[in-house]
């Protein structure tokens, strides 16, 4: 039988897309559609008193201006979670559709729908709206301070949750005499997903029902969010989701489906389309969280960590979207990563004035990461301690099982991963010439690991649905809720049923459109869940209809089940191997037999309640320009034990995508806000400073493939830990290099002008 | 789509004179990498335009009867960089631009269009300034030619006048003839980005290699428009080439320049990466003039 997984295939989807034939949000809508732009505020808070239309209803071309005073009063949750039906578990629901309490620069408050783009912005700009101004706060400290701006009205202090984790005894442990103590703060910024394809959508009504086709990773969430914000039942929603130009989670939130939908509601049901320019989705879409973090450990000489304090403060800007799971999640992983003893953590997740913070690739664990592997190296330095040693002595150990998850770690993971990134780098002979340097012009080389686990089991619900329909000529289709946004789960999906079924992977093909009405029931892609969670449908459903086929072939061929076996899209003969008939020939017969007739399909869902965790590191190489406070990235690699390799090529990708997302994080990237105004600075992709391929060193991934027992494939999350580790192996190879330890990222070339100038390397 | 109430073709230099005229309110656009993007921000929604793309005889780089470098307005960048005079003489101006954005930016993106904007950061301006280039404008008037000094008069504004064009820029052979140059651009990517600091710096040595017999320099985003550091270039003429030297020059433009505190960049970040890239830029000059240092 040939295999499929385990081998680099060619993309499903390759020529398609190669080929710019895979059709998109745009291309799918019909030119006949009216054109919905949004009117953002232009004050970070306050409330709209009045909008005069009159200007822009009678500009040629506008159909409709809407306005916050239009909406349906009925706050919604718009984060892409799977729904509880425990309302203690349910997302805030503090949305609505356009906003007359204004709570960031560039809320909704009100839309315009005209026949065309240019219309629609003329009538954007003939809107007078008249807003009542209220005091902002952007820092995520001073917004828990007594008598800052109030968000929210049930949020005293703007403090949406805060949770805790306590170990052991603190406060007795750290009293050891002889204990060094270190003590940082560390900070990451707020950053933008910068998917190629913007958010947009359009919605149509039909038979009493609307209608969103959406650049979403998440179509049966944002089927029941739809539902929720319009007051409809979830029925009366359909979502189709065609092929969409990435996400990284900025799409595992419902974005503009409901106002779209609403939208065309207010229009008799016509088409409307509504599409983000860049400029909007940087700021009114969502962003990654910045996060303060404050740690202290007290740590002996030897290395071992007595006692350890952690904070986060994690900035959620103006809704409620993910909320606190991000933090939650971060600081999940501080005990665990390098187990102590007596730990007092606590983090606290706050609104304030900036653009609403949601799902981003990693989900908390890179501003943890950061904070977390930067400390470690800072501890390093203190007490005279190779960053290798200390990991080695401190890190999870094997079989280190987590109480609340179940999570075991089965396998000598980061010592694995450790070995091959140092082979591969040359390592240690690198830390060891980069030691005390001086001159202007510096290298460094510094290491990171990450911590990180897949799906949100038991946190949440994981299921997965998969349906498989059988051809006449022995190919089949199969669709699950699991969506493909460029990672590539079409295809690995295609070699996990290939294999699984036993047909050739050319027999194989794959529904990548999630439309609600037929598409079975699934959550969608975030979590770095679907290669692992989609899984077990697939083989369960190819289980299932393994077995009809070959009860089929029973009838067809009077062998008995347990005789018959399917091998490379043949019935075969179990004990001598021989084939008694092709697939095909199979169900042709099956389909058009005039004394019984069958179509043959299986459908199952999957529910999951495991989750495994999937580690890894980094380690980067940089060159430091002192007098120029530049760094140049030499060398970076990134090993990951993501369990069983589906498909090497594209897990390859994988890493590079999310390493160049990284290097962004830790050098260049931050989303900036105008102190006075509130006004965001930079959102745009010139002035906004994403990464590109020159600021790249080729970038290297590597795997250690230890199977994951508790998936049928052996295979666990990839889809956001390359991103994890990359920006604190960065900042800890500056901290070799120049002997700087900054505590922020990007650490762009202002912030090393100041450290540098602080720690007189620099001389003006 | 675009909200362009006009767009009239010119199909000439004369004819686009007469269509400056006809419709004064018209903007004028070439490559458009500008004037599109203000547009799509609303900025010049709804404006007239009048396209001058069309006009090759604005195009292209030619050396003229006295050694006066003449370069089209509507050249592109890559074209810059890849043509044989520009290499030849004046290789920095070509290095400087093929720092402009990215591939597709340099082949639509213009140098007439890059001075027009009267943007301090372009990368092409702190080059021309420090080779002295003549701005040819042609107008109802015939042919007008300002020094590129006077060329820009305040951020975002330059002299261009009623019914008039850039045609072309000129580098006089007095500025370039014996000169070598080369251009820092200081910005926060390798690619696709503005720069945080512009720095041209131009050499030309005795015929030993020993003594600086002129140097100059100027820069981008040092203030309002690009500008010249001429007590450096004052303190450096005449002088043996040394590290002293070179240390001196790269102080005293510091006299010269006044970059301003913004959100994309310090005021004394900007001074000390300026003394700093001075520095290189000049010692990266004396060495392609045959110095030693």
């Amino acid at each position: 039988m040939s295999k499929s997984v385990g081998k680099s295939v060619t993309r499903v989807d390759a020529y398609e897309k190669a080929a710019g034939r895979a059709k998109y949000m745009d291309d799918l809508c019909d030119r006949s559609a009216l054109v919905a732009k949004i009117c953002h505020s232009t004050i970070a808070h306050g409330y709209v008193k009045s909008i005069d239309v009159t200007a822009a209803e009678a500009v040629p071309g506008v159909v409709r201006v809407l306005t916050c005073f239009d909406v349906p009063q009925i706050p919604f949750p718009t984060a892409g979670h799977p729904w509880s039906t425990d309302p203690h578990h349910q997302d805030v629901a503090d949305r609505l559709l356009l906003n007359r309490h204004i709570r960031y620069y560039g809320d909704e408050v009100a839309v315009v729908i005209a026949e065309d783009e240019v219309s629609a912005a003329q009538g954007i700009r003939a809107l007078r709206v008249e807003y009542e101004e209220l005091p902002f706060v952007l820092d995520v400290q001073k917004a828990m301070e007594d008598g800052a701006p109030q968000l929210h009205g049930k949020y005293p202090h703007n403090i949406l949750a805060h949770t805790d984790i306590r170990r052991g005894d603190y406060e007795a442990a750290r009293k050891e005499p002889g204990l060094i103590k270190v003590e940082g703060w560390y900070d990451t910024p707020t950053v933008q997903h910068c998917h190629i394809e913007n958010h947009g959508c359009f919605a149509y009504e039909e038979a009493g029902r609307v209608v969103v086709v959406t650049s979403t990773q998440i179509p049966h969430i944002i089927r029941r969010v739809v539902g929720q914000a319009l007051g409809i039942p979830w029925g009366k929603v359909r979502i189709v989701k065609p092929y969409i130009g990435g996400g990284f989670g900025n799409k595992q939130d419902a974005l503009y489906e409901p106002l779209c939908a609403w939208c065309s509601t207010q229009v008799g049901g016509r088409l409307v389309k509504l599409e983000c320019s860049r400029e909007e989705t940087f700021v009114s879409n969502r962003v990654r969280h910045a996060i303060r973090t404050h740690i202290i450990s007290y740590v002996r000489p030897d290395g071992t960590l007595v006692a350890r304090k952690f904070e986060a403060f994690s900035n959620q800007g103006a809704y409620a979207s993910h909320g606190h799971g991000i933090v939650a999640k971060g600081m999940g992983a501080f005990p665990q990563l390098y187990p102590c003893d007596n730990l007092e953590c606590d983090s606290w997740t706050v609104f304030t004035n900036r653009p609403s913070a949601g799902a981003m690739r990693g989900y908390g664990i890179p501003q943890a990461m950061f904070a977390g592997e930067s400390h470690i190296d800072d501890i390093c330095k203190a007490i005279g301690m190779t960053p290798l040693a200390f990991r080695r002595k401190n890190l999870m150990p094997v079989g280190y099982v987590d109480g609340f998850s179940k999570n075991e770690l089965y396998t000598d993971t980061f010592n694995q991963c450790m070995e091959k990134g140092m082979a591969a780098i040359d390592y240690c002979r690198k830390f060891e010439e980069y030691q005390n340097q001086t001159g202007p012009v510096r290298k460094g080389i510094g290491l990171a690991v990450f911590w990180y686990n897949t799906a949100v089991w038991p946190i949440s619900l994981e299921s997965s649905s998969c349906r498989m329909v059988l051809n006449q000529d022995g190919s089949l289709q199969f669709q699950t809720g699991e969506t493909e946004i460029g990672q590539g789960c079409d295809t690995a999906y295609s070699q996990m049923v290939a294999d699984a079924v036993g047909v050739p992977l050319s027999d194989v093909h794959v529904v990548s459109t999630q439309d609600t009405d037929v598409t079975p029931f699934g959550t969608g892609a975030y979590a770095s869940r679907q290669t692992y969670i989609g899984g077990f449908s697939i083989m369960q459903t190819a289980v299932a209809l393994r077995e009809r086929i070959l009860n089929i072939a029973h009838e067809q061929t009077r062998m008995p089940v347990g005789n018959l076996d399917l091998v490379d899209g043949q019935i075969v003969h179990k004990s001598d191997g021989r084939v008694l008939k092709s697939l095909g020939d199979l169900a042709t017969e099956s389909l058009y037999s005039l004394e019984h007739s069958q179509h043959i399909t299986a459908e199952t869902t999957a529910q999951i309640k495991s989750n495994a965790y999937s580690f890894g590191c980094s380690f980067a190489e940089v060159e430091v320009d002192i007098p120029m406070c530049k760094v140049k990235l030499l060398n970076i690699i990134n090993v990951h034990d993501c369990g069983t390799l589906i498909n090497p090529a594209l897990a390859e990708a994988q890493v590079h995508g999310g390493m160049s997302m990284a290097i962004g994080y830790g050098l260049s990237e931050e989303l900036k806000f105008d102190e006075k105004t509130g006004k965001p600075l930079n959102n745009n992709l010139l002035d906004y400073k994403l990464s590109t391929f020159m600021d790249h060193p080729a970038l290297q991934a590597a795997f250690v493939e230890n199977p994951e027992p508790t998936s049928p494939y052996g295979t666990k999350a990839l889809g956001e830990p390359p991103a994890c580790s990359p920006a604190p192996a960065i900042r800890n190879a500056i901290l070799q290099a120049t002997g700087v330890a900054i505590d922020c990222c990007p650490i762009t070339p202002h912030v090393l002008y100041r450290q540098f100038k602080e720690a007189g390397l620099i001389k003006d | 789509m675009y909200d362009m109430k006009a767009l009239y073709q010119a199909q000439s230099v004369s004819d686009a004179v007469a269509l400056r005229q006809t419709h004064p309110e018209a903007h004028i656009i070439a490559g458009g990498s500008d004037v599109l993007v203000q547009m799509r921000e609303g900025k010049r929604a709804g404006v007239e335009l009048i396209s001058i793309y069309g006009l090759d005889e604005l195009r292209g780089v030619s050396l003229e009867e006295d050694g006066t470098i003449r370069i089209g307005s509507l050249t592109s960048f890559s074209h810059i960089t890849r043509d044989p005079i520009i290499q030849q003489y004046i290789n920095v101006l070509g290095e400087a631009v093929d720092q402009v954005g990215g591939p597709q930016i340099r082949n639509i993106g213009t140098i007439g269009g890059n001075t027009c904007n009267g943007v301090t950061s372009a990368d092409s301006a702190s080059t021309l300034h420090a080779y002295d280039a003549i701005v040819e404008l042609t107008g109802p008037d015939g042919v007008r030619r300002q020094p590129i000094s006077e060329f820009y008069i305040r951020a975002g504004k330059v002299d261009i006048r009623e019914g008039e064009l850039q045609t072309a820029i000129l580098i006089p052979k007095e500025s370039y003839a014996d000169t070598f140059g080369h251009y820092i651009k200081y910005a926060m990517r390798n690619a696709m980005d503005i720069a945080t600091l512009g720095t041209s710096v131009n050499v030309r040595l005795s015929a030993d290699k020993k003594t600086v017999e002129r140097v100059r320099v100027a820069f981008g985003v040092a203030g309002p428009v690009p500008l010249r550091a001429k007590t450096a270039e004052a303190l450096a003429a005449g002088k043996p080439v040394s590290m002293e030297l070179t240390e001196a020059f790269s102080q005293a433009v510091k006299e010269d320049i006044n970059p301003r505190d913004s959100w994309r960049a310090a005021k004394d970040f900007r001074l000390h990466i300026a003394v700093e890239s001075a520095r290189r830029a000049f010692i990266e000059s004396v060495k392609l003039a045959g110095g030693e240092l």
